[in-house]
């Protein structure tokens, strides 16, 4: 039955939202996901309920909400990372440019060709500098020396590297600093020209300052790219994200149940509307300090 | 000394006194101890093997392919026989162990997961690693030299299966210690399975790959029991690795150490030192090998 509920979904070429962003701020047409009723198991263990959001191009929409909510698994969700996890198990629809993402003969190899990650603690390869970034494009099958030695400069000088690393391009990836580890595995994820970046919590291991320049970059690859970021962090939303989604632990108390708690999406719209006029309660608890 | 005079009271950052620091002395003696414990054997059996050895070694005692009857002086003859076939033997054994219990490991850690196979496998290389070495001669004495005879090869096969396991069990042991974030980038910019392996995986674990196969390679050449069973210790140079017996090193110690004759015994310690010369090389050329491969690893 729900295969036929998926054929059915997959055949819409109209995007629709379930969760309606403000009026005030303008619901663009086109969309690059939309997340139709997900629900995401570990085992048994559901630890996301009935998701619906819809992430529009060239924004850079913010996850938010307190610990094991489910936020970096619903992000994990969009770029098919979840399937590394044996136990993992993905309910409901997700589309990507009107193309179903679960559907049976999709690769998740070619979904995350298009759809790049950074990770919350940065995970240079044991490479030097200039194979982490040229690793992309090489696996991808670009050949010559030329091209992958523009390939990589355009990507560091992207991701706001370059001047750092430009003489020192063949010293080991893992001798930079945090901050610099954290953009140079942007930069390597910014070298397949992505069409998305996921960003899993990307400063959380960083300094204001490191944070302030990734924050930066972030708005200057804004339009070229499409951003989705988790964050723990509200002021980091306010200061970069167009669409703000919060989320939070859902507790379902029922007898003879062992852990029923579960994530769900509570409040999804403008950035500005969340943190100044949240309609769910539990959002302004939360954005005013009094929750999480 | 400068003195300064306040009502403060200085804070005493010594170590704490009493049992504390008593324990603290007892288990840095103790290691002192254990380390001095586990030189003693170490350096007994090198000194005597390089006092006893050193006299019988000379180019031409490593290059005569002869081995004369057991009377004669250490100055006749040589170990050339016995040097070829410990490289022949030991060498052709890697070749057909290391590729297939790399890829035996990658197997195990990358690809089987809690597949029934892929537990099986795990379990059969620890029991193997227990088998006796003289297990594995006679294993191969009855599959294959009763059948094809004595040879070089038999001795591989038999050194072969000494060595697969502890290529198994290490190259899994590698690859786990490989953190996953890593693996988690690779497949974020879009790789396969395969492509993970050999160009993330493997390469950051390469270093413990390349060290625990050759200390296989060195334990193998040191073996003596196997090759009793499958090459049949000669006195002459086989060169033909695949077909008639064949002698190696460990094994001319054996037959030689056990003769009445002050040249024999010569000849088995300065054997001895020509085999430890040999694994002392290969634990050398590993540890460059994996200094090369780790060079970006900090």
């Amino acid at each position: 039955m729900e295969q036929e509920e998926q054929k059915v979904t997959s055949k819409l070429q109209v995007p629709e939202t379930t969760a309606k962003p403000a009026e005030a701020f303008g619901t663009p047409a086109d969309t690059i996901f939309d997340a139709k009723n997900v629900s995401i198991y570990y085992g048994s263990f559901r630890a996301v309920t009935d998701v619906s959001l819809s992430i529009y191009p060239n924004e850079i929409t913010a996850f938010i909400g307190p610990s094991g909510c489910g936020k970096t698994t619903v992000l994990r969700t969009l770029n098919r990372m979840n399937d590394l996890i044996a136990s993992a198990r993905v309910e409901g629809d997700v589309h990507y440019r009107g193309a179903s993402l679960y559907a049976k003969n999709v690769s998740a190899t070619a979904v995350r060709r298009r759809i790049g990650m950074v990770f919350q603690k940065p995970n240079p390869f044991p490479k030097s500098i200039y194979e982490n970034v040229a690793y992309g494009p090489r696996i991808n099958g670009i050949r010559g020396k030329h091209r992958l030695d523009e390939i990589v400069e355009r990507s560091l000088r992207q991701a706001a590297l370059w001047d750092e690393v430009k003489d020192r391009m063949n010293k080991s990836g893992l001798g930079l600093s945090g901050g610099q580890a954290q953009r140079l595995c942007i930069a390597r994820t910014l070298a397949v020209e992505p069409d998305v970046v996921l960003m899993d919590e990307p400063c959380s291991a960083l300094d204001p300052i490191a944070t302030g320049r990734i924050e930066d970059l972030m708005q200057e690859i804004k339009s070229q790219y499409t951003i989705v970021i988790v964050t723990h962090n509200m002021q980091q939303a306010t200061r970069v994200s167009d669409r703000t989604a919060f989320f939070s632990v859902l507790r379902d108390e029922k007898p003879g149940k062992s852990d029923t708690r579960t994530g769900v999406l509570v409040e999804y719209g403008a950035t500005q509307q969340i943190f100044e006029d949240p309609h769910d309660s539990r959002t302004q608890a939360y954005v005013t300090g009094r929750m999480g | 000394m400068m003195a300064i005079t306040t009502d403060q009271q200085t804070v005493d950052l010594r170590e704490p006194g009493g049992w504390r620091r008593t324990k603290n002395q007892l288990a840095t003696v103790g290691m002192w101890v254990a380390f001095v414990v586990m030189l003693v054997p170490l350096g007994f059996v090198l000194v005597t093997v390089v006092s006893k050895g050193a006299s019988a070694i000379s180019w031409q005692f490593l290059t005569n392919g002869t081995l004369p009857v057991n009377v004669l002086p250490v100055n006749y003859g040589g170990m050339g026989a016995a040097v070829l076939g410990t490289l022949e033997i030991t060498g052709f054994a890697a070749l057909m162990a290391i590729p297939l219990g790399v890829l035996g490991g990658i197997y195990i850690n990358e690809y089987g997961g809690n597949h029934v196979l892929a537990r099986v496998i795990n379990f059969f290389a620890d029991v193997m690693t227990g088998v006796p070495s003289i297990i594995m001669g006679l294993f191969i004495f009855t599959i294959w030299v009763l059948h094809f005879g004595y040879s070089g090869l038999a001795g591989s096969f038999a050194l072969g299966c000494l060595m697969l396991p502890i290529v198994i069990r290490s190259t899994y042991e590698m690859l786990k210690l490989v953190p996953d974030s890593l693996r988690e980038a690779s497949y974020a910019l879009g790789a396969t399975k395969s492509r993970v392996t050999v160009t993330v995986t493997l390469p950051a674990a390469i270093g413990g790959i390349v060290s625990g196969s050759l200390l296989a390679v060195a334990r193998a050449a040191g073996e003596t029991a196997p090759l009793l069973f499958t090459i049949l210790t000669v006195t002459s140079t086989n060169t033909n690795l695949f077909s008639g017996a064949n002698t190696a090193l460990s094994a001319q110690i054996f037959a030689n150490a056990t003769q009445p004759y002050t040249g024999a015994q010569a000849r088995a310690w300065g054997a001895a030192l020509t085999l430890i010369a040999i694994a002392f090389i290969l634990m050398i050329v590993a540890r460059l090998v994996t200094a090369r491969f780790a060079r970006y690893s900090e």
